[in-house]
């Protein structure tokens, strides 16, 4: 009976972990999706992330509301997403190399900036109970959901609905696939590009405000594992599809949420390796569905990356 | 071009006009390639410099605190060259495969594990001499290394993964293995609060070099440097590989091998990086621990970019940041600055410097063809970057 609920745990502690983890991973993938989806990568959403975090803990320890946490790492978010259309729109610059030089700065920003909020505490975000109706603590705590990762949901369909429906869904699109083609069409590539890109950092931004201010709910120099360039590769996994994007975060979530799952049923040994499982599994996602002939299904055409 | 990107005509070396005009060409594009990495260094200490000044820093104070702590003196040079050593392994890593094309950013994890590798060995090679060991060890190390970032030229070359992003995740995937390795099956029972491997022994450490007390991994580095120069710039390998990286199609059509030369140029910036690690462990700490991650793979990118991929260039880049992460604590505690004050420093370094990609080809000075040229003349052949 006891070994039952020992695994039956494990089983809970995944589903819930997957909820809890994924949301940052669902931010910065959409994030990312509607950038790649405007032909351009930026590869920066790590330091996007990290500096989020720190803005909005900052934010919400002077100001007491996490909501305005969130709004100050959205805003900041954008303003990297800027930074980047801005460098990457001059002739002969790398959006890769300028991704990796943001990751650098927005991180040692952040560090910089953020030291004087690593003692105190701020309010967490708000989370909806529903597990209410399970008198088991493990389901209670699995189906503690937190708004953002609804608000993350509900944004992954609308997105995925305004890539095919709406007007700025199109343009975006048709910038990524062809640049030319939008030229002729007399749309402003360059321009597009920018406001995908900030729209991108905005919502990775909003992704790092969720690691602050809920899970772990902490600001430290360690409060990303690298979840932001993970999400580059699930966004690939994800064929650039924002419901899919839904859910492989999801999936992201749960692959890291196993190792401090077993560890909780006493399964020690090897935890580092379960720690490495969510990078294993998004290296072999990318080999399995990679192709040297053709480009990813799916892929924009004026996307580095799959060039 | 907006204000803020243009770091721009400046210190430029004079180039002769009474010289033919083969030889002012060739003088004016070194001239450029010079001058416009300086000029926007110049521009990121500045950008840093003002950013200093908004907190209330003084710059002029910080300029001086990297000159004592990274330059000043023998003790601050030996702390700084001691630092470029494995900065040196660690740009090749990212020059080599970029020559191809290929942004490969997981240095890091080679570094990792071709340090755990040499230590890893030791234990058997304690037997032998250790002018016999020391080598056995190297080699250890490099072939891991080689193995696990040729694996990334592999899967870009043969599979279609991108390199940047597969070399991340190889990057992460090596030093939770090192960990798990370092914590379990390699650890020394007697290592209680700092997990480390047996540790490789007295007799197998690398002493300093003769006359400058700094260990042989910065000898080894130059000397890796100037061969991947001869490498890439005069010899047909090189040569093949970097018009694999300027054009594969072209590549193709000639008929060079494009996929193995992308597996043996990565696998031998693996085996480099590798080595980092391997004088880490027998020059440094004497065994393999968690400050093998010390972010030298992340620095090294750094380097690498600075250099413009030049591997004859990343000797003084790697001089110059480690002159500036020696001085990180001095910074520290003289400024009352946080410790990531460093990394944003690099960070805007990184950034001008590839702002400053975009300037190449821009300006008169550098283009002697340009000088009597008439307006309508002026089209210009080369933008003289190179691939």
């Amino acid at each position: 009976m006891n070994e039952d609920l020992g695994l039956w745990s494990v089983l809970l502690a995944v589903i819930g972990g997957a909820i809890r983890v994924s949301t940052p991973f669902l931010f910065v993938s959409l994030g990312e999706t509607i950038t790649e989806r405007s032909g351009r990568i930026n590869l920066g959403l790590e330091g996007t992330l990290v500096f989020g975090a720190m803005s909005a803990y900052g934010t919400a320890v002077l100001t007491n509301s996490p909501w305005a946490g969130v709004a100050v790492a959205a805003l900041s978010g954008a303003a990297f997403g800027l930074l980047h259309g801005f460098v990457c729109r001059l002739p002969r610059v790398n959006d890769v190399a300028v991704g990796i030089a943001l990751m650098l700065f927005g991180s040692g920003l952040a560090f910089f900036l953020g030291k004087p909020f690593i003692q105190p505490s701020a309010p967490p975000l708000p989370a909806i109970p529903f597990g209410f109706w399970s008198s088991l603590p493990q389901v209670r705590a699995a189906l503690q959901v937190n708004v953002l990762f609804l608000a993350g949901a509900a944004l992954s369909l609308v997105l995925w609905w305004a890539f095919r429906n709406t007007k700025a869904g199109l343009i975006v699109r048709v910038v990524g696939d062809s640049a030319d083609a939008a030229r002729a069409m007399g749309y402003d590539v360059d321009r597009v590009r920018l406001y995908a890109t900030a729209t991108g950092g905005a919502l990775a931004g909003i992704g790092g405000a969720y690691l602050s201010l809920y899970y772990p709910g902490s600001w430290n120099e360690g409060v990303s594992s690298g979840q932001g360039l993970m999400a580059v590769a699930l966004v690939i996994f994800a064929r650039w599809n924002p419901l899919a994007c839904f859910g492989a975060a999801l999936l992201f979530g749960g692959a890291g949420a196993l190792g401090p799952a077993l560890q909780s049923v006493g399964v020690s040994q090897g935890y580092y390796l379960f720690y490495a499982a969510p990078y294993v599994l998004t290296l072999a996602l990318l080999i399995a569905t990679s192709s040297p002939d053709r480009a990813l299904a799916g892929a924009p055409g004026e996307l580095s990356l799959s060039k | 071009m907006r204000a803020d990107a243009a770091p721009t005509e400046m210190s430029a070396a004079p180039a002769r006009p009474s010289a033919g005009l083969q030889a002012r060409a060739w003088l004016a594009r070194r001239a450029e390639a010079v001058a416009i990495p300086v000029a926007a260094a110049v521009t990121g200490f500045a950008l840093f410099g003002i950013f200093l000044g908004l907190m209330g820093k003084s710059p002029v104070q910080l300029v001086e605190i990297v000159w004592r702590g990274g330059f000043g003196s023998a003790f601050a040079l030996g702390n700084t060259l001691q630092r470029a050593a494995p900065l040196l392994f660690a740009a090749l890593c990212v020059a080599l495969p970029a020559r191809l094309g290929l942004v490969v950013i997981g240095g890091e994890g080679a570094i990792v594990l071709g340090g755990l590798a040499a230590a890893a060995v030791a234990p058997p090679l304690a037997a032998l001499p250790a002018p016999l060991a020391i080598p056995l060890m190297a080699c250890a190390a490099a072939l891991v290394g080689a193995v696990w970032i040729g694996a990334v030229g592999w899967l870009q070359a043969y599979r279609g993964v991108n390199a940047t992003i597969s070399s991340l995740l190889l990057s992460y995937i090596a030093i939770a293995l090192a960990n798990h390795l370092i914590e379990g099956p390699l650890r020394d029972p007697t290592s209680l609060n700092k997990p480390s491997t047996l540790p490789v022994g007295e007799a197998l450490m690398l002493g300093p070099m003769p006359g400058i007390g700094v260990h042989w991994g910065l000898g080894c580095g130059v000397i890796a440097c100037l061969a991947a120069y001869l490498l890439m710039d005069r010899t047909t390998l090189g040569f093949a590989a970097r018009i694999a990286g300027g054009n594969v199609r072209a590549a193709q059509i000639q008929g060079l091998p494009v996929g193995r030369l992308i597996v043996g140029f990565t696998a031998l910036g693996g085996a480099f990086a590798a080595l980092a690690g391997f004088f880490e462990v027998v020059a440094v700490q004497g065994t393999a621990n968690g400050t093998l991650a010390a972010g030298y793979g992340y620095t090294g990118i750094l380097v690498a970019f600075l250099a413009r991929q030049n591997p004859i260039a990343i000797v003084p880049v790697a001089f110059l940041l480690g002159g500036i992460e020696a001085s990180g604590g001095l910074i520290q505690r003289r400024m009352q600055l946080p410790d990531a004050t460093v990394l944003v420093l690099e960070g805007l370094l990184f950034l001008v410097v590839l702002m400053s990609e975009t300037l190449y080809g821009r300006f008169k000075l550098f283009s002697p063809h340009l000088w009597a040229a008439k307006r309508e003349t002026a089209q210009v052949p080369a933008t003289s970057v190179p691939a």
